[in-house]
């Protein structure tokens, strides 16, 4: 009976060896399989580098692409504003006389050499020259005032080289003042020629 | 003077014939003297023209009522209210109180021969005026007389009948009886005043009578009209108006729906009538200069009036149509001229102060009512033509323009801020006394023109 108990000692050391075998055998299949994984990962996030780089100079592209509009659409609208202020310097700024006169002063002829240039570079266009007066004076006297001072315009602006076919005169005297005050300055804001773009 | 040449032909005696015409001499002069008075003594009792005029006391006694009913009574009252407001209105006339009156001719007659003089002459009352009125079926009779109480005498007597819508017409054709009487001319009563109003918005042209009653509006172009001109005949108007986009003459008929636009390039400004004619003379600047021309109704160019660099405006004829007075910058500064249409020969009126414009020439031809700009204040002068004196007539209230006389002359009627610092019409009599406001419209009133009576 001594016997039959070494052979089952010796059986479980056995069968425990071969268990421990077995172990031994599978966990090396185990570390393989991690390999695979790491490998598989490591594939997935290169390509995740990959895309994200390509999306990233998609997105780089795209935003130069946007920046060069965005700069274009500035460059047109300062363009444009520029365009829009000239014109519209052209058409506010006006050129003022003094009381009873219809002479054009050092500051009313430069003034009208930037209309000019501006009347050259818009060749279509058609304005009116609105002549106005301060309220001092009769409505019938101011009502001539207004015409001389509108053709004492045009004629300058003739001089300079603009088509008189584009210029028409009207005097407006002192119906339509700028500023209805009654000080000094209301009356220099309302002696003025106005233009006005048909 | 005539004794005096028959003593120097007695001592002489040798030269006949030129003591003849010695004698003719001094009794032409002599007849120089004695004549105007003579002849005006007719009617002139009042020289509406004098500055020194002190007004003449009249008693408006109640009307006698035919029928004696109570709407014959209403329109009495009416009518006397009417006829005490239009004579109160002259600058000559002074209707009295009736507190103080002695007498009622409404019950003790109102002919000559049932008035007594004495209880007029008594209380100061130098002119008189009786009244009757009959109203049947609607019709109103009005008769109305006119007495000289110190002279016991009848100077106007009338009788006018019509519907009682007419009752002011009536008492104005009266009133304008006894200016003729008083003041050898027809006075303002039946005148009409054109405006520029903007109590609708816009600048219009409107009229009313010459009390300010009676408001019409002329024009509804909605833009800017401006410098209306009636013509003799108070049938046309010529006005200036934006209707067209710049400033252009419109003449418009005002009893018939007729009329035509005087629209040359440029500016077509201030249009005067030529007394009795149907041409106007006005401002054009076609030219590139502004100058005045005499112009048919249809805007054709009959002459060139004015040839100068510079404006040349505003024109204005005299009352025979031979010259005309306007503004002109030729000199430098804007001065008064008037030019002979005929002759062509031209005097500058005004020397004094640098801005002289809008001349109105008087209805007795002596006179130019014009605007002077000195300091930055704006005032109406009038100057006699032959002693080049200017007179004037408004001074520190507002700025005042526009002058335009009343067909008799006794008056002016213009432009003034004086009142809130808002134009509006005035009336002054022509010594610049009396101001007041014509009109109570809202809004801004300018340029006014008075029409000769109708």
């Amino acid at each position: 009976m001594k016997n039959r108990v070494w052979i089952n000692l010796v059986m479980a050391i056995l069968v425990a060896g071969l268990f421990l075998t077995v172990s031994c055998a599978k966990k090396t299949i185990v570390s393989d399989a991690t390999t695979i994984e790491d490998q598989e990962k490591a594939k997935l996030e290169a390509d995740a580098i990959a895309k994200a780089a390509a999306d990233a100079k998609t997105e780089a592209d795209r935003i130069a692409q946007q920046n060069l509009e965005d700069q274009m659409a500035r460059e047109k609208a300062q363009k444009d504003a520029q365009i829009l202020a000239a014109k519209k310097r052209f058409q506010y700024e006006d050129i003022y006389f003094e009381y009873d006169s219809s002479e054009l002063n050092d500051e009313s002829k430069t003034g009208l050499i930037e209309k000019a240039a501006w009347l050259k570079g818009n060749n279509s266009t058609i304005i009116s020259i609105e002549g106005h007066c301060d309220e001092r004076g009769t409505t019938e006297y101011n009502l001539a005032l207004g015409d001389r001072r509108a053709n004492t315009v045009k004629s300058y602006l003739v001089n300079l080289g603009v088509s008189a076919s584009r210029l028409k005169t009207i005097s407006y005297g002192e119906e339509m003042p700028k500023d209805p005050g009654k000080t000094e300055s209301a009356y220099k804001s309302n002696r003025r020629a106005h233009f006005a773009i048909d | 003077m005539v004794s005096f040449t028959m003593n120097k032909r007695y001592c002489s005696g040798d030269m006949p014939n030129k003591i003849i015409l010695h004698t003719l001499f001094y009794f032409m002069i002599g007849l120089l003297f004695f004549l105007p008075p003579l002849c005006a003594r007719d009617y002139d009792y009042i020289n509406v023209t004098n500055p020194f005029l002190k007004k003449t006391p009249l008693a408006v006694t109640d009307f006698k009522t035919f029928n004696g009913h109570e709407q014959e009574i209403e329109i009495g009252k009416t009518a006397i209210a009417i006829l005490k407001e239009a004579l109160d209105f002259t600058g000559y006339l002074k209707t009295m109180n009736p507190v103080a009156f002695l007498s009622n001719p409404a019950e003790s007659g109102i002919q000559l021969g049932e008035i007594n003089f004495r209880d007029w002459t008594g209380i100061g009352a130098e002119l008189l005026i009786t009244g009757g009125i009959i109203e049947a079926q609607g019709k109103i009779t009005l008769k109305l007389r006119l007495f000289d109480t110190f002279n016991a005498k009848l100077l106007v007597g009338k009788i006018y009948t019509g519907p009682q819508s007419q009752v002011r017409e009536m008492i104005h054709l009266f009133c304008s009886e006894i200016s003729y009487q008083l003041t050898g001319k027809w006075g303002i009563f039946n005148s009409k005043i054109a405006f520029v109003s903007t109590v609708n918005g816009k600048k219009e042209i409107f009229s009313c009578d010459f009390d300010g009653q009676n408001i019409k509006q002329i024009t509804t172009h909605k833009t800017i009209s401006l410098s209306p001109s009636w013509s003799s005949d108070g049938k046309w108007l010529a006005y200036v108006s934006y209707a067209k986009g710049k400033p252009d003459i419109f003449i418009k008929n005002l009893e018939e729906n007729r009329g035509s636009i005087i629209d040359h390039k440029g500016m077509n400004i201030s249009p005067d009538w030529m007394p009795g004619q149907q041409k106007l003379a006005a401002a054009l600047s076609f030219s590139g200069d502004q100058e005045i021309y005499l112009l048919t109704i249809k805007g054709e160019i009959i002459k060139r009036i004015t040839n100068s660099l510079g404006i040349d405006v505003s024109p204005d004829f005299s009352p025979d149509g031979k010259k005309i007075v306007f503004s002109s910058k030729r000199s430098g500064t804007p001065q008064i001229y008037i030019k002979d249409l005929e002759s062509e020969s031209l005097i500058r009126a005004t020397f004094k102060g640098n801005h002289n414009t809008s001349p109105a020439w008087s209805p007795d031809g002596r006179k130019i009512a014009y605007v002077g700009i000195e300091n930055n204040s704006i005032d109406i002068f009038v100057m006699n033509i032959d002693t080049g004196i200017p007179v004037q007539l408004t001074m520190n209230e507002g700025d005042n323009e526009d002058p335009s006389w009343s067909p008799d002359g006794s008056m002016l009627v213009f432009t003034s801020t004086r009142d809130g610092n808002v134009p509006r019409i005035f009336v002054m009599n022509a010594s610049g006394s009396e101001p007041r406001r014509l009109l109570q419209l809202k809004g801004k009133q300018t340029q006014p023109d008075w029409s000769l009576p109708k």
